[in-house]
């Protein structure tokens, strides 16, 4: 049995008097896809900004691949990958930039980080692109661009916070499914924010996150065997997803 | 090369990319002490005489006065400008790419400022070349002897802009900074005038501008443009420096800084 990749327990936060979390727990495995599931507002965003440092929480613990973040915070980080729900990219820069810049940000030589560059774009069908600015690509490949950075250092753990948002069904499929490969192919752990639920599979894990609080969590098609996910998730939380 | 370094050379590389792709800016830099230098200095020329004073051995004229201060003056213009792409780079996200690479925070604003720092040192010697043509030419070894003065001076001030960067909310806010900061500390220094001419106005005034950080910054360019150093003005810029870059990375940290409260929705 595996040591999970990410392991939160009894997480809470506050912004002044507001709760955004309260005792959150959960743990994701290697080569598990976990879909966060809940609507704009349910605290998914403050949980990224815990799990990736940007906050730091007055209580609970949060370790990747066995390492406190408190305590450990840069063997931590070392082991995650993460896509943000805002774009990150540097527009000015060309795609081979982008991945050199976060590769050395990760202590990767140029040699080494081009040869990464070169393995992620390629996997992500971007290889041609290596050269174009990344103000010349449009949504779907700038999304793949930043999956691609994520890669560079070779992650356990992927974080990405409602990565498909704003992009045309198309884009949002291949994504999906790219990111799925990587964690059925490669062992990766894969936390997935979202409010659509047409993004997870069956076979995923999906927590459902609702006012801070975790409300279910389990496999996908074990948690609404008859009416989906969606009708499921509307009747835990009265509130609509996609 | 260690990540330390790695991570250096990408920051400085990733800043001097973007120093060659946004042309405008660099105009801009150097457009605005050459207006001061052209116009202004011309204006004044007759209105202001200038004794000799240190490190001057001669009578100079009102334009080679306000060299070091135009000098000055490109690097908090360039502070401020980082600051403000910094304020950018938080509320459009890339900031957190760099908050989140497996380094101490610390070292990565550190790096910020010093790619920044490099960036304002080009700037003020395509200035000084300028006023070269123009007439205004230095010691020849006064342009070597200035880099070390205006990497010190460029530290500090970018630093007062990593600071402001973590106490400012919004972007609209910036504005008002470059109102109730920018002006006053370039008008209230001696980059303009020296100190006994304040004196002779307002004692108060000129005593404001003997404190202000920003006109030891100046005296420290200026005496470097002399082959000189001025202790008082290096003991001076040192502090401020590292008092600033302390407040700025307290305020960068997300256990104790001002980060975690500007998330309130």
């Amino acid at each position: 049995m595996h040591d999970p990749a990410l392991e939160v327990t009894d997480l809470s936060f506050r912004y002044g008097k507001k709760e955004a979390l309260r005792s959150v727990s959960f743990r994701v495995m290697p080569g598990e896809f976990c879909a966060l599931l809940g609507p704009n507002g349910a605290g998914k965003s403050t949980l990224f900004a815990l799990l990736t440092r940007l906050f730091v929480a007055r209580q609970g613990r949060i370790a990747v691949m066995g390492q406190d973040l408190q305590t450990n915070p840069r063997a931590a980080l070392a082991c995650m990958g993460v896509v943000f729900q805002q774009m990150t990219l540097d527009l000015d820069l060309s795609v081979a930039r982008n991945l050199a810049y976060f590769g050395a940000l990760h202590g990767l030589s140029r040699r080494e980080a081009a040869l990464r560059a070169g393995a992620v774009l390629e996997r992500l069908d971007m290889a041609e692109r290596a050269r174009e600015k990344a103000r010349n690509l449009n949504g779907g490949h700038r999304r793949r661009l930043e999956i691609a950075r994520a890669l560079m250092h070779r992650p356990r753990l992927l974080l990405l916070d409602e990565p498909t948002v704003g992009l045309d069904t198309r884009s949002r499929a291949a994504i999906t499914a790219h990111v799925h490969a990587l964690a059925r192919d490669d062992g990766i752990a894969v936390l997935w924010a979202t409010h659509l639920v047409d993004e997870v599979a069956p076979e995923d894990t999906a927590l459902i996150l609702h006012q801070g609080e975790i409300l279910q969590t389990g496999r996908a098609d074990q948690l609404a065997p008859k009416g989906g996910l969606a009708a499921h998730f509307m009747h835990l939380t009265e509130e609509p997803v996609t | 090369m260690s990540l330390y370094l790695h991570a250096l050379a990408a920051i400085l590389i990733r800043e001097a990319l973007r120093f060659v792709t946004q042309r405008e800016r660099f105009l801009a830099a150097l457009v605005r002490p050459l207006v001061w230098l052209i116009v202004f200095a011309a204006g004044f020329r007759a209105a202001l005489g200038l004794s000799i004073t240190p490190p001057y051995q001669t009578y100079i004229t009102y334009e080679v006065y306000i060299i070091p201060g135009l000098c000055a003056m490109i690097q908090l213009f360039n502070a401020m400008q980082s600051a403000l792409s910094l304020v950018y780079d938080r509320e459009m996200g890339s900031m957190r790419l760099l908050l989140t690479a497996p380094l101490p925070r610390w070292w990565l604003l550190f790096c910020k400022l010093l790619a920044g720092v490099l960036v304002s040192i080009l700037q003020v010697y395509a200035f000084l070349g300028i006023a070269y043509l123009y007439g205004i030419k230095l010691p020849p070894m006064g342009y070597v002897w200035v880099l070390p003065a205006l990497l010190v001076s460029g530290m500090m001030l970018g630093a007062v802009g990593l600071f402001l960067a973590s106490t400012i909310r919004q972007l609209e806010n910036f504005a008002g900074v470059m109102n109730f900061v920018i002006f006053p500390v370039f008008f209230l220094s001696t980059a303009l005038y020296p100190l006994w001419r304040m004196a002779e106005s307002s004692r108060l005034l000129r005593d404001i501008c003997a404190w202000n950080p920003f006109s030891h910054a100046v005296e420290l360019i200026r005496f470097a443009l002399y082959m000189r150093l001025n202790p008082e003005a290096l003991g001076w810029v040192a502090l401020t420096f590292a008092v600033f870059l302390t407040l700025a990375i307290w305020g960068f940290d997300p256990a104790r800084g001002i980060m975690t409260r500007k998330a309130s929705p």
